[in-house]
């Protein structure tokens, strides 16, 4: 594997030098406490399994941080099904406890059957759901802090956007410790993948086992995500380091950014008491349209 | 002059084929002419990951792994 640099690094060295990137992370950004409850998002693709393999390592070496992986099963055919399959394996094989938990059980629909039913952006309604959900059951099953496999990447792409839709409050809740201030209606999400790019992820997973055959989520062509990407990978051939200065000057500017932001008030949602910015939290907004859109579906 | 024929797996596609290259050739030169940014991949040969400079050999059987997934 080859690095920024333009360092050569045979299998085992690169795995030693991902890892220690991975815990440098940790300890520079005080992802974690001396004893933590952590959860996992786990989707069972190559960044929550890579991100779960080092954080599970910790934990053999650590007997006070306690691992629980989080699954969401949002019904999308073709495609969860594989991953969570992946997910469920690499917890088998490693002892881990695995909580999964459905739209379908949740809400009593799967997302592909909201989409039949509801004009909406599909990553839109799944990514206010699974959010929801995450955070909804972190706090029940008593989780300190949730791990996810956000990476480089990934923070390139929503700065990015963020600035293209001049959501610059969405820019303040990023950073490898998302969120403006502590609230106890939110479960702390930290990033430890967040200095390595997708392709040293890929590489990792490859080298480990973790890399399944490709699965892209049959929506993601679709989003804003998808096009800001292409156009971040385009720049990133074109002047090697883009990601790495995008996001790392994106951190001399975040602390400032959590200043300016940090008095948006966090209400609790008045249906379901999750944290949100208005009255009522996204979720039960567009579980309400999903309900009434079911009456006025059954009236015809 | 010479060619280095090799079959390739594009797993985003789940595409094979098989293609000739000059005999040098590089694999940074098959990701060029199969028009792939080399940003977006990973390449394996016999499932061990290859450099980009790293030479093509006749007969060789490349994988080209995506390194996006995910939703």
């Amino acid at each position: 594997m080859e690095l920024y640099s333009g360092e050569k690094l045979c299998k085992s060295h690169f795995i030693g030098y991902f890892e220690n990137k991975v815990f440098k992370t940790i300890r520079q950004f005080e992802l974690l406490d001396k004893e933590e409850n952590l959860g996992v998002a786990l989707s069972g693709g190559k960044d929550s399994l890579s991100v779960l393999r080092i954080l599970n390592k910790l934990s053999l070496e650590n007997p006070k941080i306690n691992i629980n992986a989080i699954a969401v099963d949002e019904g999308i055919s073709n495609y969860r099904d594989k991953t969570l399959e992946k997910a469920r394996e690499f917890c088998g094989k490693n002892k881990i406890k695995l909580h999964i938990f459905s739209y379908k059980e949740e809400f009593g629909l799967t997302l592909d059957e909201m989409l039949k039913i509801f004009d909406v952006k599909p990553c839109t309604i799944c990514g206010i759901f699974r959010r929801y959900l995450l955070n909804k059951k972190s706090k029940e099953l008593k989780l300190t802090k949730l791990a996810t496999g956000h990476n480089l990447d990934d923070e390139c792409q929503s700065i990015f956007m963020n600035q293209i839709k001049n959501n610059i409050s969405a820019s303040a809740r990023l950073g490898p410790k998302a969120g403006l201030t502590h609230d106890k209606k939110f479960v702390q999400r930290i990033k430890p993948l967040y200095l390595c790019t997708e392709k040293e992820v890929t590489a990792y997973a490859f080298i480990n086992g973790l890399l399944d055959e490709f699965n892209e989520c049959p929506n993601a062509s679709k989003s804003f995500r998808a096009q800001v990407r292409d156009i971040v990978n385009d720049l990133e051939q074109k002047f090697p380091g883009t990601k790495y200065s995008v996001v790392n000057s994106f951190l001399q500017t975040l602390p400032l950014l959590k200043q300016k932001f940090k008095n948006e008030a966090i209400k609790a949602c008045n249906r379901c008491n999750e944290p949100s910015a208005n009255d009522a939290c996204n979720a039960c907004v567009y579980l309400e349209r999903l309900k009434n859109r079911i009456i006025k579906l059954n009236q015809n | 002059m010479n060619k280095t024929k090799v079959s390739v797996f594009i797993d985003k596609e789940n595409k094979n084929a098989v293609l000739e290259l000059d005999s040098d050739s590089l694999v940074m030169d098959l990701l060029r002419k199969l028009g792939i940014n080399p940003v977006t991949v990973i390449v394996s040969r016999n499932n061990e990951l290859i450099l980009e400079d790293e030479k093509l050999n006749n007969n060789d059987e490349i994988r080209i792994l995506s390194v996006i997934s995910g939703g």
